[in-house]
């Protein structure tokens, strides 16, 4: 049974790791699959290897790699400091209300899982678009005569992912704001706080870790979002994963593709052990 | 149980010209239908450590969280040294509470926790060092300074707490359960530290708890709540001795109540016959209640005298038969059987190591002095 999570992690993770991290040090062929294999009999009883680590090179000769990732990293960064900003109120509003309308407003939360993100995406487009309900009713207000181009910008890529990714924000901070002791806060109103002052000086520091596991929850995935960007955010939404996916689908670059989606790894992968570390923390109960 | 050692040595609450620290005056307050604390009237004096005792939810701690700010009176007004509290939040009052869970901030080292009312109100940095320092100092954590929260024992956290409510110098100190949490050994000890450090500061405190040997050893008055009523306000001894109903004589300590009617009723004595007793009690002092009221008798069980020979006199001699005993040492407690099937609790220090026991099941003459019994009409 112990074994049970290590076979899973074996072959849905370590597997394809592997393979990609082969496919990275291949070469383009035209063949099907599209790259060169990386061991080669030579004559009777040599194998040759062949390693290319020009994919990686590539990346940084040609700007729009990096240029991808850093702004991958800057979406991703602005979208998490906004579901943080939106979602903390909302948890920590649930954490203080009764139990009987806790558990409806944790559902609430939860209900969005209901439907798949792709038809979520595909509803904020009708609520974006030129004809859609936020213009129309803006103009049926009368502040506004001609649409606005809300849809295909980076605000509604923001919208996106911020909406798609609120309740990974809601939900750890949320677990670590119900542990809290709110005597604390008489205490420190006691000393001398006032409410706003006993916010900042206990309850902020005594949540940092559920904004911490929130805040990772968010940026891991958001770095290599695919879907949201390439649905709301138009044509010049740069970012990571849409450079993976046309490398991949529409050039046909298995090994460079490859090479950004290692790269892409080892950058996270700090923040993921990140997380690990504040979740041990988080669990081991010292703050 | 002993007698306050409290800082209050002169009984201020008999002067009727002394002006009275804290004011409760006619304080209710209401949580829906339920009436937590019901019209309180209290008059604390400076100095003093008064303890509201009672059993939990008589309204002790609601009564203890109005006069600390955080709930506000449905009724009623608290004045804390001539001002009414009124609308003051926590915050802007001088009141400091030591809480029942001790809420140290787990994110603090002791030093912070302490420091942290004081930076609050922007005292200089020197000055925060130094009353840190005396402070830690005068709850011996001293050398605790730099730990945080959950490397302390309960006693410590207990101690630090202490020390956090008292930084501030409030004019009132407000100690819910104070030591409750922490075991038997160490909350006899920690009672008589607390004394002393009142003793040393001045400072007025309210404490509320459930434990009566803990606000005898406590408290220079006790307030005893029963529905969100004080049922009887006064020092240690006049609630032990005098208890003004049966409520009290049976919360603080115990004590066996004999139903009776009053039929006698002189300036100087009193006769009640008593079916639960099957014999009448003679009591030497008179007692205000109706003739042929019925009255209860209450006769503390270290009052009593057991012997196996039939003692003189006819008044207060019952004779019943031992169903149990339990040997604490210093003294023994012994269940008593009387005809009527009443069982009779007494209590004897055991003086002698080799005095021949009385044992199960033996006959046995019980009697009191004719000063004991307390009457009590309600």
């Amino acid at each position: 049974m112990v074994a049970l999570p290590y076979l899973w992690l074996l072959l849905f993770f370590v597997v394809p790791f592997v393979i990609v991290l082969k496919i990275s040090f291949s070469d383009v062929d035209l063949a099907i699959p599209p790259y060169k294999p990386l061991l080669e009999w030579v004559g009777k009883n040599s194998l040759a290897i062949h390693l290319n680590f020009n994919n990686y090179a590539f990346l940084f000769t040609d700007s729009l790699y990096v240029d991808a990732l850093l702004n991958s990293i800057k979406v991703a960064f602005i979208s998490t400091i906004f579901c943080l900003l939106i979602g903390y109120p909302m948890a920590y509003g649930i954490a203080r209300s009764e139990t009987r309308t806790r558990n409806l407003l944790l559902l609430l939360v939860i209900l969005p899982f209901w439907t798949s993100l792709l038809l979520r995406v595909y509803a904020w487009i009708g609520l974006l678009k030129a004809n859609g309900v936020i213009n129309n009713i803006l103009i049926w207000l009368g502040l506004i005569h001609e649409p606005l181009t809300l849809l295909y910008t980076p605000f509604a890529m923001y919208i996106g992912i911020v909406y798609s990714y609120l309740p990974f924000m809601i939900l750890p901070l949320y677990a670590n704001l119900e542990k809290m002791d709110w005597q604390l806060l008489e205490a420190a109103e006691d000393l001398g706080c006032r409410p706003y002052q006993a916010f900042y000086k206990i309850t902020l520091p005594l949540s940092r870790n559920g904004m911490l596991a929130g805040s990772m929850l968010v940026f891991i995935p958001a770095v290599g979002e695919f879907v949201i960007p390439a649905l709301l955010g138009g044509p010049n939404a740069l970012m990571i994963g849409r450079v993976l996916w046309d490398e991949f689908f529409s050039n046909r670059a298995w090994p460079v593709a490859s090479a950004v989606a290692i790269l892409l790894l080892v950058i996270l992968v700090p923040f993921m052990m990140w997380y690990q570390s504040v979740q041990a923390r988080e669990s081991a109960g010292a703050r | 149980m002993t007698t306050s050692v409290g800082a209050v040595k002169a009984a201020p609450w008999k002067d009727p010209n002394a002006r009275p620290y804290v004011q409760v005056d006619g304080v209710s307050k209401t949580f829906g239908d339920f009436k937590a604390v019901d019209d309180v009237s209290l008059k604390i004096y400076k100095g003093e450590i008064f303890c509201l005792l009672g059993a939990s939810g008589c309204g002790k701690t609601t009564l203890l969280r109005m006069l600390g700010g955080f709930e506000t009176p449905s009724a009623g007004r608290i004045f804390i040294d001539g001002e009414d509290m009124t609308g003051v939040p926590p915050y802007e009052r001088p009141v400091n509470m030591m809480f029942q869970s001790y809420a140290l901030f787990p994110h603090m080292t002791v030093e912070q926790n302490v420091a942290f009312g004081l930076k609050q109100d922007r005292v200089p940095k020197a000055e925060i060092a130094e009353r840190v320092a005396t402070m830690l100092d005068l709850v011996k954590l001293g050398s605790f300074a730099k730990r945080k929260p959950h490397q302390l024992s309960g006693g410590q956290k207990q101690r630090v707490a202490l020390a956090r409510s008292l930084v501030k110098r409030p004019k009132l100190l407000l100690l819910d359960e104070p030591l409750g949490a922490l075991d038997k050994k160490l909350r006899e000890h920690t009672q008589f530290e607390l004394i002393s450090i009142q003793d040393q500061l001045g400072v007025t405190f309210v404490v509320v708890t459930h434990d009566q040997e803990e606000a005898m050893t406590l408290a220079s008055r006790i307030g005893v709540m029963n529905h969100g009523e004080i049922v009887q306000a006064g020092t240690p001894s006049e609630i032990y001795e005098f208890p003004s109903s049966k409520f009290v004589a049976d919360f603080v300590g115990s004590v066996n109540i004999f139903e009776g009617k009053l039929v006698e009723d002189e300036p100087e004595y009193v006769r009640i016959a008593s079916d639960e007793l099957g014999a009448t009690l003679y009591v030497s002092h008179g007692i205000s209640a109706a003739p042929e009221a019925v009255v209860w008798a209450a006769v503390r069980p270290e009052k009593i005298f057991m012997s196996t020979a039939r003692p003189e006199g006819t008044d207060n001699v019952v004779r019943g038969a031992v169903q149990d005993i339990a040997y604490l040492g210093d003294l023994s407690i012994y269940l008593v059987k009387l005809a009527t099937g009443k069982i009779v609790r007494v209590t004897q220090p055991n003086t002698s190591r080799h005095a021949e026991a009385i044992t199960w099941e033996q006959q046995v003459y019980l009697t009191w002095d004719p000063s004991s019994p307390v009457v009590v009409t309600r």
